[in-house]
């Protein structure tokens, strides 16, 4: 049976064709999800792309954590659902309290459009397997709120149970506290990062580099063997 | 107020009227009396006043935009000319694209970002009013002294803008320019450009015809914003001492557009929609009126079910405003209810406003009362037009006679490499990395090449990698001395670095910035150059699908350079043959195309060096032009070509650094026998570019140059970590990368 993997589409939502892409080229079936739906449609993994999601209104992911389609994915995903939030689908799980933290402007006050290069920190979740702790990738980072933010208790909580998935090399593009590109929760299912991987799939779209195809191969691998 | 009905205007022909006001000239307005056959009302001459308007009837530049129809090329891609929304051209496979520039120059003066904002959200509209999704922007841009305190208001709040609305739209920003001079000091350009792609089946016209069709107004509800911008704002000079008018300019909102092109396409792939119009510039007076003029006549149209923001407007604002993220569309009483259901899935705002008449007129009500009762063909198309008097401006021999070959020329090797840093340096010559940077590159996924690359380009069909490539240019420096020629030096320029990106060359769009057209020596300049341009076209077989002019861009008596800036789109078989600039592999072979000839009026250099500005452009030799874009096209199918950059403003080091710096590797080079190292360096003559061959390539390569008859000459290798010019000097990537590098940062950040 083929993996389904979905991807949501809020309104404002801008890379959800990108992650279907991505979702298509790793293997698997790409599965569209409506915010108003609240039927997941038997995927098996979801992914919270890319954009402006009500357009950033109050604030980043704040609005779209209400929608009709969180309410199942949110019970999903504590059930041990393989969730991927991507820039703006990260900053919707840390509004819906699936992962700590809070993303804040970033330093700099600009958006941020660069080619990043990040450090696997951890490769055992459902999204990172397919690389090994210690690599790094090169994959497009492109936000305005980018800034992960959390008290110094959560942070120390993250690194000491190994949360935090991937750690900003070459300089730190948004003041990020600690270098935190993207963090993972307990059970591994719930991944969240800043940059892009879903832009990274193809050697001559974006960055010219497929970095970011191991995203979506370790979870096809993951849901196969399961 | 009590209401100015069509029957209180013809009981009370002696009303006093603010025609001047709204900018109207005593004879247009006696125009409007004529084709009326009594006074207009109020909401009739706000209609008027913002149709006619400079912005919107074109009404200066007519006469001499004419040429582009008439001298056209044999061209069998064009599919929609001039006077739509935008042109549309055959890229193949079915496939057709949608392009267009627009100039958003005043608003963003007075208010950086949601000038610069609303100006992407205009030509956006533009596109999908078409009938193509938007896969692509681009923005020309050009700003006073780099150094100029008031820069560092308009620039950062320019670029927020466009990344604050096209980012958050989801369309990747892949080119466009950034230019400094002073005469942009109170005036400078935000040219805004977009590209759109549909199959053929699915272009879509702004036209109403069919009686009992319904008139559907969508997106976001009508507010006070943007009254009167047109006329006021895009028409008339900025003066010191004027009234202040300046809350005219509107306020975008990215996230009602996002939804509104969504909500749009779905529409469009069940083809519910006779006609489409977006609502920019004057708003509903224009779509109305040229959806009404376009199609059978008749429209009447319910003012008072407008969906407002501001429940205090009165009828002429709302006809007059320029709220953003609205369109209007014709719709068969059949496809309505789905109509609308789909606008409710994107919650996207949608209310019948009226229905397509077999009359002749176009009728507004307010609230069962005529306000308005007007043929649309005489608001929308029968404007005035003007014969502005121009004349060759008494200054241009003495400025033409100021010849920049006279110039101090470095005295030694270690001033040569002086100057080469300096002018890597140059804010114009600097990376512009700090600005693009805050733009996205890479949502939709398509994005083959985006800045600092020749050309945009990106890929429409991930079956079989078909792509488009778009380059925007224009010199404002050359068309002053020359603008006959600048025109043609930016509709090359353009051509060139499409060809460079391995695309071919297919068909234009313009921006024509210049300044009043009430001053002769203006109107000479903006003769000269679409002149220049309609003829260039020609020559090259490159369709002008449409444009737009500005005019009033000036600082009071002070006009800017004329400045047509040129945007080409090109098509491209297989991305995958694309041509990046970068020499990113150790023994590449360089070589560099076409002559060098000692030509410094108007350069970089010339302004770098000694702040000088005179003499005459490059020539331009477009049959040059043609071989040299034929020779690069087909070493990037071949395989013969791994880089290419085309050669303009800085001349070959210029490109050189660019290239090294981008793909990390340093070049050695040798001044060509017949050339002076600083000809060699520094020279802007038009028709080159340098490109990296693979060393298994290169007796193909230059067999094929040799044959086609073009001039060729090996210059160097890819190697090492620095840039070294035999015999002269070297200066190390790292030191050129500071150099490039650090000018905007230091200025802007």
């Amino acid at each position: 049976m083929t993996t389904r993997i979905g991807v949501v589409t809020f309104p404002g939502t801008l890379d959800d064709q990108d992650a279907l892409r991505a979702v298509r080229i790793a293997g698997a079936e790409p599965v569209s999800l409506w915010h108003r739906d609240k039927d997941l449609h038997q995927v098996d993994a979801v992914v919270l792309a890319g954009g402006f999601s009500y357009g950033d209104y109050l604030r980043a992911g704040a609005i779209s954590r209400f929608s009709p389609v969180m309410e199942t994915l949110i019970e999903q995903a504590k059930a041990g659902m393989p969730v991927l939030g991507i820039c703006n689908g990260f900053q919707i799980l840390t509004e819906a309290h699936l992962l700590p933290g809070a993303m804040l402007r970033n330093n700099h006050l600009h958006f941020i459009c660069r080619d990043q290069t990040l450090r696997v920190e951890n490769a055992e979740t459902a999204w990172t397997s397919d690389y090994s702790a210690g690599q790094e990738i090169s994959v497009p980072l492109k936000n305005m709120d980018g800034r992960y933010t959390a008290d110094e208790r959560t942070l120390d909580e993250l690194e000491a149970e190994g949360r935090v998935a991937f750690r900003y090399l070459d300089g730190n593009p948004n003041g990020s506290l600690r270098d935190i590109a993207g963090i993972t929760n307990a059970a591994g299912n719930i991944v969240g990062l800043m940059p892009h991987p879903e832009h990274a799939v193809e050697p001559l779209i974006g960055t010219g580099r497929t970095d970011g195809l191991g995203f979506f191969t370790s979870i096809i691998k993951k849901l196969v063997n399961a | 107020m009590s209401l100015d009905t069509v029957k209180h205007a013809a009981e009370t022909p002696d009303a006093a009227q603010p025609w001047k006001e709204l900018g109207l000239k005593e004879d247009e307005y006696a125009r409007i009396r004529e084709i009326l056959g009594r006074r207009p009302t109020g909401a009739e001459l706000a209609m008027y006043s913002v149709m006619w308007s400079e912005h919107c009837s074109y009404k200066s530049s007519k006469v001499h935009l004419k040429q582009f129809g008439e001298k056209v090329p044999q061209n069998d891609a064009m599919l929609v000319g001039i006077g739509e929304n935008a042109g549309v051209v055959d890229v193949g496979q079915g496939y057709a694209v949608t392009f267009k520039v627009e100039s958003h120059n005043h608003p963003s003066y007075i208010e950086p970002y949601q000038g610069a904002a609303t100006g992407i959200g205009g030509i956006v509209r533009d596109i999908l009013a078409m009938g193509a999704r938007p896969v692509a922007v681009v923005d020309p841009l050009r700003f006073g002294a780099a150094d100029h305190p008031d820069t560092k208001r308009v620039l950062p709040g320019v670029v927020a803008g466009i990344g604050g609305y096209g980012n958050c739209l989801g369309l990747p920003n892949i080119g466009g320019e950034v230019v400094f001079d002073a005469c942009y000091q109170g005036n400078p350009l935000v040219n805004a450009g977009c590209i759109g792609v549909m199959k053929h089946e699915d272009i879509h016209l702004a036209q109403a015809s069919g009686p009992g069709n319904k008139v559907i107004l969508y997106g976001a509800r009508t507010g006070g914003d943007g009254i009167g911008g047109v006329s006021v704002l895009a028409s008339e000079t900025f003066e010191s001492t004027g009234p202040a008018k300046r809350p005219a300019v509107q306020v975008g909102d990215p996230f009602q557009e996002k939804l509104l092109i969504e909500c749009t396409l779905e529409i469009f792939k069940e083809k519910l929609v006779a006609g489409i119009q977006d609502l920019g510039g004057a708003g509903l007076s224009c779509a109305t009126s040229e959806l009404a003029s376009a199609g059978s006549g008749g429209m009447r149209v319910e003012l008072d079910t407008v969906p407002l923001r501001d429940s205090s407007l009165s009828p002429e604002e709302i006809l007059m405003s320029e709220s953003q993220e609205r369109m209007c569309a014709i719709v068969e009483p059949q496809h309505v209810d789905r109509f609308l259901e789909i606008c409710e899935k994107w919650d996207v705002i949608a209310t019948v406003i009226g229905e397509v008449t077999d009359g002749s007129q176009l009728e507004i009500f307010w609230h069962g009362e005529q306000i308005v009762d007007v043929p649309p063909r005489s608001v929308a198309h029968d404007g005035p037009v003007y014969h502005r008097p121009f004349a060759r401006p008494s200054w241009q021999d003495a400025l033409q006679a100021d010849d920049a070959g006279k110039l101090a020329r470095p005295a030694n090797a270690a001033e040569l490499r002086e100057q080469v840093l300096k002018l890597v340096a140059s804010p114009n010559q600097a990376s512009k990395a700090w600005i693009t940077d805050q733009y996205d590159r890479f949502v939709q996924g398509n994005t083959v090449l985006a800045m600092p690359e020749d050309a945009g380009m990106v890929r429409i069909d991930a079956e079989s990698n078909l792509g488009v490539a778009m380059a925007t240019d224009g010199n404002g420096r050359y068309a002053k001395l020359d603008p006959y020629t600048g025109a043609q030096l930016a509709l090359a320029e353009s051509y060139r670095n499409v060809a460079a990106s391995g695309a071919k060359p297919l068909a234009i769009s313009d921006c024509l910035n210049f300044g009043s057209p009430e001053d002769p020596d203006v109107m000479w300049q903006f003769a000269e150059a679409t002149r220049g341009l309609a003829d260039g076209c020609l020559e090259l077989g490159t369709p002008v699908t449409g444009g737009n002019v500005s005019l009033y861009n000036q600082t009071g008596e002070t006009a800017i350079h004329p400045t047509p800036v040129v945007a080409v789109l090109g098509v491209i078989d297989d991305v995958n043959r694309r041509t990046p600039v970068a020499f990113a592999q150790e023994g590449q072979l360089l070589y560099l195309l076409g002559d060098t000839a000692e030509e410094f009026g108007g350069s970089a250099w010339s302004e770098v060096v000694h702040q000088h500005l005179g003499g005459l452009p490059p020539k331009v030799d477009l049959a040059r032009e043609k071989l040299l874009a034929e020779i690069l096209i087909s070493g990037s199918r071949d395989g013969m070509i791994d880089a290419a950059h085309d050669l303009s403003d800085g001349g070959l080091i210029q490109a050189v650094t660019e290239s090294c710096l981008r793909g990390g590797n340093g070049a050695r080079l040798v001044v060509p026998d017949g050339l002076d190292a600083f000809t060699f360096l520094f020279s802007e003559s038009a028709g080159r570019a340098v490109v990296a061959v693979p060393r298994s390539e290169e007796l193909r390569f230059t067999d094929m140059c040799g044959a086609r008859g073009l001039p060729v000459a090996r210059i160097g290798v890819v190697d090492g970590e620095e840039i070294e010019i035999q015999g002269e000097f070297s200066i190390p990537l790292s030191e050129l990368r500071t150099a490039h590098e650090a000018t905007i940062p230091a200025l802007l950040a």
